[in-house]
């Protein structure tokens, strides 16, 4: 009996969520007279050219690849500092162990606005501005706190036999690390892994700083300029091109993986 | 062993605390020194000027613009966020029986919800900025088609609609995140609770303010500080959609806004850091506040 107002109210909302998303991927195949004149039609001869024009001449492929470089290499420095700080503070009892812990997790407290200023000068000092090493260690740096915070948590909980089992056959310390506790903490990791590729792809304000140079604009970043640019303000087909193109990674990673990344998500924000 | 064990420890922490040090701690700390200064970025030349920058602060106009509509902000973008989202899920748990199970098509509502929450608020700000475009943007147009034209607006270039029409991406951004992390809570309470509301003769609304409500409302609490600092933000949306940027008048002028004008364009480092300062405590005060509500309810509870 109350069924069908409830199912209204979930309809309309995925209505109103999934309109706008539909209508920019619908439109990047449409002519521009076409969306302009007629923003209900779908399109009669879908327009690949204005993906085309949008990859190369408005250099969103350029952008995706620099995106694809620093996310991955900022991605993995991350994870691996991350895992080692989380692993050596979990599992081993040392002074000032605590005191290095709040060092790394206090900086999450922090918003990133009030290091902007000295942090651009910290990076052109040493000589990174734009560049793709400078903006890999300043992405790393900023998503470590939170890989430890949530890695520690797991570290703690994993069982202490294997490690000590592996210590008597004459592992060593970095060797029980990378083959045996690694491992073991994959769910972990997995988690923590994709939070943090959906953070690094999507950061906007440190490359907007620290990356000045058009040559190796991140996707946001580039994206953001085209859409202020002179020349492209018009150009809403090649403009609904490239933001396709921005949201297709992260909905090809999203269909596949769905579970596992509303998971990881939710569970890091109630962690 | 033991020399090993040292080893390994210096090998696990030393390069991540380098990387930690140069790049996080040593900015956060020269910010706070920079907002005593007048520095314009030429090395050597930073003078001390006390609270002068902050004082400054007081009457900057387009400033206190941009703490009034953060403020604006961090009042409404919770609220409908969190209101919003606290309706979709405990829809989608009452319109099955006994509160628990879901009603079909929960799965596939959850899925779409949830995918604005992953898209680069770039690129979200780019798609409304063709939603909200007065003469051929989605918003106008469906008001156009369903015979509605009188309500078509020009939302971002009407000082008065600016604001809300921000606003209204970062909940549309963020309600099904929310959404699908309250449904995890709900799933949570144990079932027998909705049972003995259902047997005590509990219609929906109360079952949702008896039980449902408090059981998840360290939930709710967490919610309120993400979307807080959400809100006390808004730098990328506001950024790229809003003309300017900052809107007409400053409608849309944000605290992060200023603090990137001052630095990037004006060069003003040092009267830049104060609005990072500044902007700091907010965000302190903002999760103690959060963080002690919580304890005093909870003492009333038990």
């Amino acid at each position: 009996m109350r069924r069908f107002p409830v199912h209204l109210a979930m309809l309309a909302w995925g209505v109103v969520t999934a309109l706008p998303l539909l209508w920019a991927i619908v439109s990047s195949f449409k002519k521009d007279n076409d969306i302009l004149n007629d923003p209900w039609s779908l399109p009669t001869d879908p327009q690949w050219g204005n993906w085309a024009r949008a990859w190369s001449q408005a250099n969103i492929g350029r952008y995706f690849f620099n995106s694809l470089i620093v996310v991955g290499g900022a991605l993995l420095l991350t994870m691996l500092l991350g895992s080692l700080v989380a692993y050596a503070l979990a599992r081993y009892e040392f002074r000032g162990n605590r005191l290095v812990y709040y060092v790394f997790v206090a900086a999450m407290f922090f918003p990133v606005f009030l290091a902007l200023v000295p942090l651009f000068f910290v990076v052109q000092q040493l000589g990174l501005l734009g560049t793709y090493q400078g903006l890999i260690l300043v992405y790393a740096a900023y998503a470590v706190p939170f890989t430890v915070f949530f890695l520690h948590a797991f570290f703690k909980t994993l069982p202490s036999e294997v490690a000590e089992a592996a210590f008597l056959d004459g592992c060593s310390h970095g060797a029980v690390f990378f083959r045996v506790m690694l491992p073991m903490a994959r769910p972990g990791l997995v988690a923590v892994g994709i939070f943090n590729f959906l953070g690094l792809w999507n950061q906007y304000l440190l490359p907007l700083v620290l990356n000045p140079d058009p040559d190796r604009y991140v996707l946001a970043q580039g994206l953001a300029a085209l859409s202020v640019s002179q020349g492209y303000r018009s150009d809403w087909s090649g403009l609904f091109a490239g933001l396709t193109i921005a949201m297709l990674p992260v909905l090809i990673a999203y269909v596949a993986f769905q579970r596992h990344i509303r998971a990881g998500m939710t569970a890091g924000a109630v962690k | 062993m033991k020399h090993g064990r040292l080893r390994f420890l210096i090998g696990a922490l030393a390069p991540a605390l380098l990387l930690h040090v140069v790049f996080v701690l040593s900015p956060y700390g020269q910010a706070f020194y920079l907002s005593l200064t007048d520095w314009t970025g030429v090395a050597g030349e930073a003078h001390f000027v006390g609270a002068g920058n902050y004082a400054r602060l007081g009457g900057d106009s387009l400033f206190l613009d941009a703490v009034r509509n953060n403020a604006v902000m961090l009042v409404c973008v919770p609220l409908v966020t969190i209101a919003l989202g606290l309706f979709l899920a405990s829809m989608l748990h009452l319109g099955g029986r006994s509160g628990r199970t879901s009603i079909r098509g929960a799965g596939a509502y959850q899925i779409v919800y949830f995918f604005p929450q992953l898209l680069s608020l770039v690129v979200i700000a780019v798609l409304w900025q063709f939603v909200y475009n007065p003469t051929n943007g989605l918003l106008n147009g469906a008001l156009r088609a369903v015979g509605l034209a009188g309500l078509a607006r020009s939302w971002l270039g009407d000082p008065r609609l600016a604001l809300p029409a921000v606003m209204a991406v970062l909940v549309w951004s963020s309600v099904g995140f929310y959404m699908v992390l309250f449904s995890a809570a709900i799933d949570g309470i144990p079932k027998e609770l909705f049972e003995a509301a259902l047997l005590d003769g509990a219609g929906g609304w109360a079952t949702f303010r008896k039980v449902t409500l408090p059981l998840v409302r360290d939930t709710v609490q967490v919610a309120f500080v993400y979307l807080g600092i959400t809100a006390l933000d808004g730098f990328a949306v506001v950024q790229v959609m809003t003309a300017g940027p900052g809107g007409p008048d400053g409608a849309t002028e944000v605290i992060g806004l200023s603090l990137y004008r001052n630095a990037f364009t004006y060069g003003k480092f040092g009267y830049a850091s104060a609005m990072g300062v500044a902007l700091f405590f907010a965000t302190l005060t903002l999760a103690v506040l959060a963080l002690r509500a919580g304890r005093k309810d909870r003492l009333e509870l038990s």
